[in-house]
């Protein structure tokens, strides 16, 4: 029977390949785990290690990391970095949480402090960093924002950010404006703005649809100056954007800026980008946004790094505090395998001198989160119009920092509600429901 | 795998099942003369990769799911998706896109392929300036088009504005920012459907349209009478094809719009993306199962529909 023998002789190979498709697909699932156990060996020889390291493709964001690796490397020679920029925004998140919980994520990661970081299940994917040597110079309100249960999980890159307004300085001298401390006097500004001709009052860039967030998101101290326990009762279940002032001031605020027509015209096109270059070449006089931005300016308008101030976004009241946002944080995942040079280089971002090199790379953006650093005495316009308001005191944190929850459909709620497709209250609603999925995921009590 | 097992009918093979009918004539069927287990191969990568996912998607659909855990919560998943506005939009939305697209890629398609299978000049290099679109990437169209239609700069408005129409917000008017991805999609996908028909126009018979001739049908005759019933073959194809493709539709709409602005032109696809992007993997896992069940309940009873009247003619 040679017929059966061939048929046999034929199908064999074919299981056999299909069985080493499966046996392949385990090898490289198990990879992270045996590399894991090895880990750190490495370290004591002076062997040279590479470390891989993500960091969102912001201006800002790569100016740190790459000056604080390279730092690094000139101290520690057998030490390199591959540095690989990832999109911002949601797909940023999507990347990041993906890569951590597949084990595939870089020995070092730059990310956001606050609620997102505490998106990551940090217990089970981040590498605990109590034992760095400089652990007790990061300041505790930054600790507060990379901590879960009590541990540790990174250190401070960058600055203090505030959620206020860029506004154009040569333009306010030109009308004779003072910078407004509530919102009936910034409306006032706004309209004499519009009246002059001159440049478009407001700036909203909403191609890139989280810049949309600010009328909300720095909105967020005046919400807390009128109760201060606003937070607490926001996770508990008990208040509600859609209740009324102070919370829903920001929907409302963005809808009339919209309704008086004093949006740039290219508003839904434009890009975050665009906005920086408006609001620092005066084609625009205020641009509500992270003071991050400062960073763009000084990339892409150098000459108009003077031209621009900041001030807090305005509230009902009078004399309104800054919403500040604390610095991103560098982590590193459990599962990274150079565990002692990823915390050897961690601790070295908590200096003093790491701060300088960052200043030295980016600027002075705003204060710092380790003990013992300094700003220099020329520090730019708008980080000098910020420190005023962490010199009095006149801050209050974002909400992300007090509350796990934010909802992932903000950016595009308020790019409805500022371009006229939803109303104030509409949009408040539905950012509510959006909100309920985000605590219900988390397991909050109370929903 | 399945190329090997096509393939592998040895020289012997026509001869054995022949060999044994000869000799037992009482089997009324004829075995195959594979065993089997060479299902095997294909059965466990189509049931690891295709049949466990989809079984496990149901029911992660109905749970509220982290990756590390899961809870299960019933049908809350589906209450939410069905509940919130944006989310039940987005079905409206999915819906109006793909019969949109489908429909014009069924008319234009149709239209192209007989004017590209008649007596014309360059007929060869119209055929693949239509098809051409096809073979780019959907990314590299959805950019060019988002740069083509942007209000200010966009060659589009630029164009117009010569002719002395306003600008108009191709992507940024939440009225027609859906519409506008729609046209891309026709745009792009339009070259296949005139393939699809094009073969069908060329496998009509020359002696009908003769016939036609001789009975003094003038062209537009020929076309209702003779053309057009005898492409409902290609017509089934088509519409089957592009209603899938336009229900499942994502990475042209997330390189233009990312369902915007707002949550305009938000479609299934973009909003279960949206969803998993935010961690909410169960409620996105549900959104993937209404997909799912959206698709079938649709595509099922049409290709029956379409293929009945096939075989009634």
């Amino acid at each position: 029977m040679p017929f059966t023998h061939r048929r046999r002789a034929f199908a064999l190979p074919a299981l056999i390949a299909v069985s080493a498709l499966g046996l392949a697909a385990c090898s490289s699932g198990s990879t992270p785990d045996e590399s894991t156990s090895s880990g750190g060996e490495t370290t004591d020889a002076m062997e040279p290690v590479e470390l891989s390291f993500l960091v969102d493709n912001n201006e800002t964001s790569v100016g740190v990391v790459t000056a604080l690796t390279d730092a690094y490397t000139a101290a520690h020679p057998n030490v390199t970095f591959a540095i690989e920029e990832r999109p911002g925004g949601g797909e940023g998140d999507n990347i990041v949480k993906t890569r951590l919980q597949t084990g595939e994520m870089t020995d070092l990661f730059f990310y956001n402090s606050g609620s997102l970081f505490q998106a990551l299940a940090p217990t089970r994917t981040l590498l605990p960093i109590d034992d760095i040597a400089n652990a007790g110079a990061i300041q505790d309100t930054f600790k507060a924002g990379v901590s879960a249960d009590g541990t540790l999980y990174g250190v401070p890159a960058g600055t203090a950010m505030g959620g206020g307004v860029m506004y154009n300085i040569p333009l306010y001298e030109e009308l004779g404006l003072d910078v407004p401390t509530s919102w009936d006097d910034f409306m006032a500004n706004n309209q004499a703005i519009l009246d002059s001709g001159k440049a478009a009052p407001v700036i909203q860039t909403f191609k890139d649809t989280w810049t949309s967030q600010l009328f909300v998101l720095g909105d967020f101290a005046n919400v807390l100056a009128a109760d201060s326990e606003w937070a607490n009762k926001y996770t508990a279940n008990e208040v509600k954007y859609a209740d009324g002032a102070p919370a829903i001031d920001g929907f409302v605020h963005q809808q009339e800026v919209f309704e008086a027509g004093y949006l740039n015209k290219d508003f839904a096109s434009a890009t975050f980008v665009d906005g920086v270059r408006m609001v620092a070449q005066g084609e625009g006089a205020h641009y509500p946004m992270l003071s991050f931005a400062l960073a763009e300016v000084i990339a892409n308008s150098p000459d108009n790094v003077g031209d621009v101030g900041f001030f807090a976004l305005p509230g009902d009241s009078a004399d309104s505090p800054l919403t500040t946002w604390l610095a991103a944080g560098i982590y590193a995942p459990a599962d990274t395998e150079h565990a002692d040079v990823v915390k050897d280089f961690m601790s070295y971002v908590a200096t003093p001198e790491a701060c300088d090199v960052q200043t030295a790379a980016v600027g002075a953006q705003g204060p710092y989160f380790v003990d013992g650093c300094t700003l220099p005495d020329d520090v730019p316009q708008m980080v000098a119009d910020m420190l005023p308001y962490f010199e009095a005191n006149n801050t209050q944190p974002a909400l992300e920092f007090l509350s796990p929850i934010k909802g992932p459909a903000l950016e595009q709620i308020t790019v409805e509600v500022g371009s006229g497709i939803r109303s104030a209250e509409d949009g408040a609603a539905l950012y509510d429901e959006d909100v309920k999925k985000q605590a219900q995921q988390l397991g909050l009590e109370g929903w | 795998m399945t190329q090997q097992t096509l393939q592998q009918p040895p020289p012997e093979a026509p001869q054995a099942p022949r060999g044994r009918e000869a000799r037992g004539a009482r089997k009324p069927r004829t075995r195959s003369p594979y065993p089997m287990w060479f299902y095997l191969p294909a059965a466990i990568i189509y049931g690891v990769l295709f049949v466990a996912p989809t079984f496990a998607s149901f029911y992660f659909s109905l749970t509220r799911w982290t990756i590390f855990d899961s809870e299960f919560i019933g049908l809350e998943n589906f209450v939410t998706f069905f509940s919130e506005p944006y989310l039940f939009d987005s079905l409206v939305n999915t819906l109006m896109f793909a019969v949109i697209t489908s429909g014009l890629k069924v008319v234009l398609g149709l239209l192209f392929a007989v004017f590209l299978t008649s007596q014309i000049k360059a007929r060869g290099y119209l055929r693949s300036v239509v098809f051409f679109p096809v073979l780019v990437s959907t990314v590299g169209v959805g950019v060019t088009f988002s740069v083509l239609m942007d209000p200010f700069d966009g060659l589009i408005n630029k164009v117009l504005a010569v002719v002395g129409v306003d600008e108009i917000g191709w992507l940024t008017d939440p009225n027609l920012a859906l519409f506008s991805v729609a046209f891309v999609d026709v745009w792009r996908g339009l070259g296949l459907a005139t393939l699809i028909y094009i073969a069908g126009v060329v496998a009509i018979p020359q002696e009908y349209f003769e016939a036609a001739k001789v009975d003094g049908a003038n062209a537009f005759k020929q076309f209702w009478h003779v053309t057009l019933p005898l492409m409902r073959p290609a017509t089934t194809t088509v519409i089957i094809l592009s209603l899938i493709g336009g229900l499942r539709s994502f990475d042209l709409i997330w390189t233009m719009t990312k369902g915007g602005p707002g949550f305009s032109s938000d479609v299934l696809a973009s909003v279960v993306y949206k969803q998993y992007q935010a961690g909410f993997y169960g409620l996105s896992t549900a959104g993937n199962v209404v997909l799912f069940l959206v698709v079938a309940a649709i595509i099922i009873p049409l290709f029956w529909l379409l293929n009945r009247k096939e075989v009634d003619r």
